[in-house]
């Protein structure tokens, strides 16, 4: 007999198999599901996990990419390249596209974070998606982390932070009506750290712009910005060139890099245990626009 | 503060973390939000933005000091009312153990936020004043920890420095718990004095109080023993999804996928399959990176069987010698949790169970609960948002269930409004049958 000591899982098993389940959850439960993919490390973790809960089986749902135009080439060639791999359904909801048919107009600072929703919803009406899962954890920001891991929208794909669902056990409640959905986050309980561990140990594949490299960058707001066709020096600053990695990946005009020589999985595990500043906090310009940011436009059917 | 003894001993860094959850409870009176971001800040989980942001609030309101209830109070509603509303997760990590922390406020919707945070923890921490002793509120805690099994509780005796660190303060307070624990069936009980506000005993052992010769806070938290709160005995595998490629490399694969609610599984193992009472055997436990030996809590894993059955979403797997109730008739302890309408005899409803889902009636209210004193009302015709009381069910189909004092997982279940679909109610399976 084995003592009850050997009978032990670690932290990042734990982690991995409440998320597999809560993944099975939706599939068996949910008619349409689709996830979320921007092509970031927490959707490449999650669908490394969507491979492992369905194995031998393929991932049973499509991805959506909300494309705001502002992305960084890597990142949109890992996107391409890892879909070919799987053999997924790749749907691209495109704001440049919703700008054209006038669905949604530009914002006055340039940055798209705020009108992807409207795109986001759009695809969602029309595709009749009924669960969405998404990247997000809890120990980003303050608001999610009072969201429910099965968070209802209503038919406007809007979040009600005041009147959630208990979630108990492992009882997850996706009922919905039509119109209705459900964000599904199997990442809920995972922290920037474990999900860095998480790659190291299953080798996971990243954009390379997560790794240090040089690259020509302002200084703004004491964020450093890369400068490129979405993002161009103001009169007075800089462009300098610097040794940095982008601790998040988001729209290419608002999300900065980080100062950093951590070319290696290892090293950059080093670098985040480390660090004093969250990830949101050092790298995101939508962030710093209010206290309740995030709430705010998770209300408005934000991710 | 010193956060030296957070460093791994050499021993110890083979060993791989593994994860605690556990629920805090207390209001802001009591320190708890001072207790939180101290463990944060002392093991380097507070992140000087957060930090900067909560000064920067704080100075503007005209906060005398920094207020780290503000850390956890994301919400706007939160900010302009000076409440916390909903259950907040918190996360740090030592060397030792991963931790996530639900974080329920102790006075708006207590109970319904607390039975949440309470149905997953491991352990729970309630906080009292030094200066007031127990109060209404501790003994409250206390119990519902209790009915929802929360294996460990640890009782934080705290603002021990404005009562001049006083052992015989501690102790009356300490005594007075333990005794009204033991009414509880507590299984494991620890008092710890501290000041969160000054980090005596919170992560480093205290010099103000040389006469306490227990564990610091977060030693506890890191050491104590929770591989054998999990039951290993009763094999009970709840059927999540069948997994059936539809592919030319991998034909004829029919895989049972669910994580492990109780029990060990191993291959060669003879099991029963409810409620159909089918037996077989197992012929592989499988992951995504390969066979394994066995399978226990929490894993998910995908369980194949020798033999061909018709099993499906909800079916249960278990042992022949070993197998949980089938039952309609239920009694539960129900905790409402719904501010628009009240749990009524006659109300239907939806159920959720493990992975089964069945439409049930409420056939009888025996009491009503009043979880201060404990009495029992059997006059009472309802339960209103945030009361508890024994109810009996009647159920639409069989639910595979066990005693929830001996099985968690298997025994307990929501119970959601049809009309709504909002998730009304908390159950836990007294007895069935």
């Amino acid at each position: 007999m084995t003592s009850p000591a050997a009978y032990q899982v670690s932290h990042l098993d734990a982690l991995e198999a409440e998320s597999i389940f809560v993944m099975r959850e939706v599939v068996a439960e949910m008619e349409r599901p689709v996830l979320l993919f921007s092509g970031g490390k927490d959707s490449i973790v999650m669908l490394r996990l969507a491979q492992k809960a369905f194995a031998p089986a393929n991932i049973p749902f499509p991805v959506m990419h909300v494309d705001t135009g502002h992305n960084f080439p890597e990142v949109l060639d890992y996107r391409d390249r890892r879909v070919a791999e799987l053999g997924l359904q790749l749907i691209v909801a495109s704001v440049p596209e919703a700008l054209n048919k006038g669905l949604v107009r530009e914002s006055a600072d340039g940055m798209r974070n705020r009108i992807q929703t409207p795109v986001l919803l759009e695809a969602v009406e029309k595709h009749r998606f009924d669960a969405l899962f998404g990247g997000a954890r809890r120990d980003e920001e303050k608001a999610r982390a009072k969201e429910r891991v099965f968070s209802f929208r209503d038919e406007f794909g809007q979040w009600d932070p005041k009147n959630q669902r208990p979630e108990l056990w492992a009882l997850y409640n996706g009922r919905h009506h039509p119109g209705e959905s459900i964000r599904v986050f199997p990442l809920s309980n995972w922290t920037e750290l474990d999900v860095w561990h998480y790659i190291a140990r299953e080798r996971i594949p990243l954009p390379s712009i997560y790794y240090a490299h040089e690259r020509e960058v302002v200084e703004r707001d004491g964020m450093l910005y890369a400068v490129n066709e979405f993002f161009r020096a103001r009169a007075g600053e800089q462009p300098f060139k610097a040794q940095v990695r982008y601790r998040t990946v988001g729209d290419a005009s608002c999300t900065a890099a980080v100062s950093s020589d951590a070319d290696t999985v290892e090293k950059v595990i080093e670098e985040v245990a480390a660090t004093r500043i969250t990830e949101r906090g050092a790298t995101r310009g939508d962030d710093r626009v209010s206290e309740a940011a995030m709430e705010d436009r998770k209300r408005e059917g934000y991710f | 503060m010193s956060v030296e003894t957070l460093a791994p001993a050499e021993s110890e860094t083979a060993r791989p973390m593994d994860l605690l959850r556990f629920a805090t409870a207390g209001s802001v009176d009591d320190g708890k939000s001072t207790l939180i971001g101290r463990l944060l800040y002392d093991t380097k989980s507070l992140f000087s933005d957060q930090l900067a942001a909560v000064e920067a609030v704080s100075a503007a309101r005209g906060d005398e000091y920094t207020n780290l209830a503000l850390l956890t109070d994301g919400l706007r509603a939160e900010r302009e009312q000076g409440i916390t509303i909903d259950v907040a997760y918190r996360y740090f990590a030592t060397p030792r153990r991963k931790f996530i922390i639900a974080d329920t406020p102790g006075h708006t919707q207590y109970t319904r936020n607390m039975v949440t945070g309470a149905s997953t923890a491991d352990l729970a921490l309630i906080l009292v004043d030094a200066r007031k002793g127990l109060v209404e509120q501790s003994r409250r805690h206390a119990f519902l920890c209790s009915l929802l099994r929360v294996p460990h509780l640890v009782l934080c005796v705290n603002k021990m420095d404005l009562v001049d660190w006083s052992q015989e303060v501690y102790e009356r307070i300490a005594d007075e718990f333990t005794a009204f624990a033991a009414k509880l069936d507590v299984p494991d009980l620890t008092v710890v004095p501290v000041s969160a506000l000054q980090g005596d005993n919170i992560v480093t052992r205290s010099e103000n109080m040389p006469w306490y010769e227990g564990p610091s806070l977060l030693h506890h938290l890191e050491r104590v023993h929770i591989a054998s709160d999990r039951n290993l005995v009763d094999v009970r595998f709840p059927v999540q999804y069948v997994i059936r490629p539809q592919s030319t490399t991998v034909t004829d694969y029919r895989g049972y996928a669910g994580q492990v609610a109780s029990g060990v599984l191993k291959p060669g193992d003879e099991v029963m399959v409810l409620p159909s009472g089918f037996t077989s055997r197992i012929a592989a436990v499988e992951t995504a990176d390969g066979p394994v030996d066995e399978a226990f809590p929490p894993m998910s894993v995908t369980v194949r069987l020798t033999d061909e059955l018709d099993i499906s979403r909800g079916d249960m797997i278990c042992r022949p010698n070993n197998a949980p109730m089938a039952v309609q008739d239920i009694e539960a302890m129900v905790c409402w949790m719904d501010e628009t309408r009240p749990l009524q005899v006659g109300g239907r409803y939806a159920i959720k169970h493990t992975t089964r889902s069945a439409r049930a009636i409420v056939r009888g209210l025996h009491y009503r609960l009043d979880i201060n004193s404990l009495h029992r009302d059997e006059t009472a015709g309802e339960l209103k948002l945030n009361e508890i009381g024994r109810v009996r069910l009647r159920t639409t189909v069989p639910l595979l269930a066990d005693e929830y004092r001996r099985n968690r997982t298997t025994g307990g279940f929501v119970i959601i409004d049809e009309s709504t679909n909002r998730t009304v109610g908390a159950g836990m399976i007294v007895e069935a049958g």
